[in-house]
């Protein structure tokens, strides 16, 4: 019966640290990129929480930019750069290009 | 005001009226009429340039000179790719005209005139440029590699378009 109690509490342990390990590895931040070509943002992805990096990569032979609506960020992207943000709060953010600003994009940010 | 949108009318329809080449332009020639008609928007953003005071104004022709001289680059290193030697034609020499009175015009001008006449013509000139671009050279260009930088082109000049639009009601 003893026995039986330490293992039952050894594997509530281990899936407690199984768990946290997963959460963990879940949340890890991760780097995604938004290539921009023909004048269009790329789609980015769905999976995006709060630490991420976000980075846009400018495959046009034009400048842009990646400018939030909200004022997070405002990135310059000459041609063939690439510039990043690490992504700080979470929501919706609405993002265009100043030069051109039918270009436009949407991320959404998760805990 | 209405003097400002005749003469964007006017423009409209003369420098559609160049660009309606009777025959079916040839490749060297649809390079010559891209090639010009960018050159000529860069011309035109200089004078802005020289002469506007305005932040949006010159912000606007600074991206005008900017793009366009990306476009033409890529073109003019097409054509060298592909050996081929742009030709004049009457719709290049007719876009010429046409810009040189423009700009004419609008060196009579300053300050606040300037601007208004200055973006309510490029948004006739891009208008114009892109219905030719949809309608008449990219369809009847041949090679594969020009008919993607027209395309392009197109889609950066209709970001152009809707970007002196804006400017246009916001200098209203």
């Amino acid at each position: 019966m003893r026995l039986t109690r330490r293992a039952l509490a050894a594997g509530v342990l281990l899936a407690a640290i199984s768990l946290v390990g997963c959460e963990q590895q879940k949340r890890a931040p991760k780097t995604v990129q938004i290539l921009i070509d023909q004048l269009a943002f790329g789609k980015s992805s769905d999976d995006l929480h709060v630490g991420d990096t976000l980075q846009w990569v400018n495959h046009d032979m034009f400048e842009h930019t990646a400018t939030a609506k909200d004022g997070q960020f405002d990135l310059d992207l000459p041609p063939g750069a690439s510039r990043q943000v690490v992504l700080r709060r979470t929501g919706i953010i609405q993002y265009y290009c100043k030069f051109h600003p039918g270009m436009t994009g949407q991320i959404s940010v998760t805990d | 005001m209405i003097r400002l949108l005749a003469a964007a009318a006017a423009s409209t329809l003369l420098a559609a009226s160049a660009l309606a080449a009777p025959a079916k332009p040839t490749d060297p020639q649809i390079a010559h009429i891209a090639y010009t008609a960018g050159s000529l928007d860069i011309e035109a953003a200089k004078q802005a340039l020289s002469k506007s005071h305005n932040p949006d104004v010159v912000a606007f022709a600074n991206e005008m000179v900017r793009d366009h001289t990306a476009v033409n680059d890529k073109a003019l290193a097409l054509v060298k790719k592909l050996n081929v030697t742009p030709e004049a034609n009457p719709t290049s020499a007719g876009l010429t005209t046409q810009a040189d009175n423009e700009r004419a015009t609008l060196a009579k001008l300053d300050g606040a005139a300037f601007d208004k006449a200055y973006v309510a013509n490029e948004v006739a000139y891009h208008k114009t440029v892109n219905t030719a671009l949809r309608d008449t050279l990219i369809p009847d260009a041949q090679n594969a590699e020009l008919k993607a930088l027209l395309g392009t082109g197109l889609k950066l000049f209709e970001q152009h378009q809707a970007h002196a639009e804006t400017l246009a009601a916001k200098l209203k």
